[in-house]
């Protein structure tokens, strides 16, 4: 995924006459990567493949970054592999799942992310799932994970991802009538500007920035 | 109903039947009214503001007599909305407000992130073994003085007053080494992405050495009052009660899985920080209860000494060698320095930068305004928080700015077992067991 933002402070429109405003910077997340992976990333991603036969239907891609291993799973297989994670390959804890909201990632907008432990085999993996923004559904791990229940919660209450089966999917940090969801990029933070000394502080999501 | 109006336990009907709102006065005439109900099933709010719901946590008791059959959380009171908050600062203003998150751990959730970050950036093996040394050391403090938290307030919730004076009373001196190395007593936003934020003053070590061997002494005494006790494990043995099946379904880290006999320890497991090098046993304890739990915090107390006096020594051999990375281009270019009105940067940087260095301005202006860029990519670094395993999933698009913070704190995970300990028991136990799993509210809402 590359994305592309052009200027260099936070704000657009201003007379910003230092030139910097032309900029155009470039990121490109880590693709996808091929083997040998390292560590004990060849031995999981073997294990894996020999445990669900359909793996390479299942998986999207294999990232390895940063000494970490990434699995980008398809929605419909997500629990799936989840079980045979747990069961075959003893991940025996799911430590939650984190949204990502990348707005720029079309038809990908909504990314949730599960790390994994396996306390026998002292391992990590950590698995991805992207969905649009215009039909944000996972099936939930609850079942797998029972402990995944007030995280797949968060995430629903942060990114509007509905989490399919999930035993009661509410609201759990933010009140149960609250309009939105809070972490999206399309949801500005907010705040008030406020007056120090005579002059006039900006909300933090109004202030000049760096890019 | 009620033939009078009872000022302090009124009543009102409503859709779900009787509602009485509790305020004090006579219990009796309570007992009275919900005793001419025919149900008796009886729902109990407990919290938000409930002293010992540590913090605004609220408990939904559904009781039949005195037996709860049904709980559940209601937490959010605290959010805060830090993980979106630091989207909007750069790499190095975030550790200001993610120390602020389990405000018991402060040390830890600034690891956590600040591991991420150096993970994110490639600088993990730049770390100088001083800031990492440093780093370790008050963290183990910080790891007494959360312990001290729990160890008291627990106790105190269960009627136990003297425990929770003593606790306080070490936690004080916890507190005075954190302000005597930062300058500030919690919150003290001191690991930084690339080292800490200041180096020790002079004559720390002597006065942290002195400090542990104080609190080695006061921990034996204070032992004596609780473990063992006749009156505290009739409280705490059997109650609360979760065996590793379910604590590993449940993702239960930290004191409440090792109760349950699994030494899950990441210091010793997937060491960070040089933990490798430290000698330490993991305190494991087998009864799966709140007395267990209990054990595991006392016991773990003395492996943090052990590791503080080791680090120690490993600060006298480092002495002089820096605590941040030497990549300027991240490290801040003010060395802090405590002054008579707190932390703040060192005067004779203050001198070079404006009296003496036209380039050494604009560098520090550069790097304080506009912070330094990581290379785009995701990370989950996670850290042995005093209540379990505590990480950051921290995602950067290559700006100056997180794009995505993401704590994975150990008490909102931990909290989940309350129903799975509670449901079944007595309410008076309900206490205890949320006390053992000991969450922190500024934690478990961020």
């Amino acid at each position: 995924m590359v994305q592309n933002e052009s200027g260099m402070f936070g704000t657009s429109g201003t007379g910003d006459t230092s030139g910097y405003g032309g900029l155009v910077r470039q990121a490109e997340n880590p693709g996808s990567t091929q083997r040998p992976y390292g560590g004990y990333f060849d031995q999981v991603a073997d294990d894996l493949e020999r445990a669900y036969p359909d793996f390479a239907d299942a998986i999207e891609k294999v990232v390895v970054d940063r000494g970490e291993l990434t699995l980008h799973i398809k929605r419909e297989r997500l629990v799936d592999v989840a079980r045979i994670l747990r069961d075959k390959l003893k991940f025996e804890m799911c430590m939650g799942v984190s949204g990502v909201h990348y707005p720029t990632d079309t038809n990908r907008e909504l990314h949730a992310v599960y790390p994994l432990l396996s306390v026998t085999n002292n391992q990590r993996v950590r698995l991805e799932v992207s969905v649009p923004d215009i039909d944000p559904h996972i099936p939930s791990l609850v079942e797998v994970w029972a402990g995944n229940n007030w995280h797949e919660r968060e995430t629903f209450d942060m990114f509007g991802i509905i989490f399919d089966g999930h035993p009661g999917l509410t609201r759990i940090l933010m009140p149960d009538d609250w309009q939105g969801h809070p972490q999206r990029k399309d949801y500005d933070l907010g705040g008030i500007a406020v007056e120090y000394k005579g002059a006039t502080i900006p909300a933090p999501s109004e202030r000049r920035s760096y890019k | 109903m009620s033939t009078y109006a009872d000022p302090y336990a009124s009543s009102r009907e409503t859709t779900e039947g009787t509602v009485f709102s509790v305020t004090g006065g006579d219990w009796d005439s309570l007992v009275t009214e919900i005793g001419q109900a025919k149900e008796e099933r009886v729902v109990v709010n407990m919290g938000p503001q409930h002293p010992s719901t540590h913090g605004v946590l609220r408990l939904v008791l559904e009781l039949e007599g005195e037996t709860v059959t049904e709980v559940r959380c209601g937490i959010g009171y605290l959010h805060t909305g830090i993980e979106k908050n630091v989207e909007y600062r750069n790499w190095t203003q975030a550790t200001t407000f993610v120390t602020r998150m389990d405000y018991l751990a402060p040390l830890f959730n600034e690891a956590a992130y600040c591991l991420g970050v150096e993970k994110l950036l490639g600088i993990t093996d730049d770390i100088t073994e001083r800031a990492s040394a440093i780093r370790v050391m008050m963290m183990e403090f910080n790891r007494i003085s959360s312990h001290m938290v729990a160890l008291g307030t627990g106790a105190l919730e269960l009627g136990a007053l003297s425990p929770m004076i003593f606790c306080f009373r070490e936690r004080e001196k916890v507190l005075n080494i954190f302000e005597l190395v930062s300058g500030l007593r919690m919150n003290m936003a001191y690991i930084r992405p690339g080292g800490v934020a200041q180096d020790l003053p002079k004559g720390a070590i002597e006065t942290i050495l002195e400090t542990v061997k104080d609190l080695r002494k006061s921990f034996k005494d204070n032992e004596k009052l609780l473990v063992g006790n006749s009156i505290w494990m009739k409280r705490t043995e059997g109650i609360g009660y979760l065996d590793l099946a379910g604590a590993t379904t449940l993702g239960i880290t930290g004191p409440v899985i090792r109760s349950t006999g699994l030494p899950l320890d990441l210091r010793k497991i997937q060491p960070y920080s040089g933990y490798e090098n430290y000698n330490f046993d993991v305190v494991t304890a087998d009864t799966c209860d709140v007395y267990g739990r209990f054990l595991v915090r006392v016991n773990e107390l003395e492996q943090s000494l052990r590791i503080i006096e080791q680090a120690a020594k490993k600060l006298q051999a480092t002495e002089g060698q820096p605590v941040m990375v030497a990549d300027k281009k991240i490290a801040w270019p003010a060395q802090l320095a405590i002054g008579a009105d707190g932390m703040g940067n060192s005067l004779s940087h203050i001198r070079e930068i404006m009296g003496t260095s036209m380039e050494s301005l604009i560098h520090h202006f550069k790097l304080v305004t506009e912070g330094f860029r990581v290379p785009a990519g995701q990370v989950y670094s996670a850290v042995e928080s005093p209540r379990g395993e505590l990480a950051a999933h921290i995602v950067s698009d290559g700006g100056t700015r997180p794009y995505r913070v993401h704590f994975r704190e150990p008490s909102f995970n931990n909290l989940q077992s309350t129903s799975a300990m509670c449901e079944g028991s007595m309410v008076a136990d309900i206490i205890g067991a949320v006390a053992s799993i000991d969450p922190v509210m500024g934690g478990v809402d961020r």
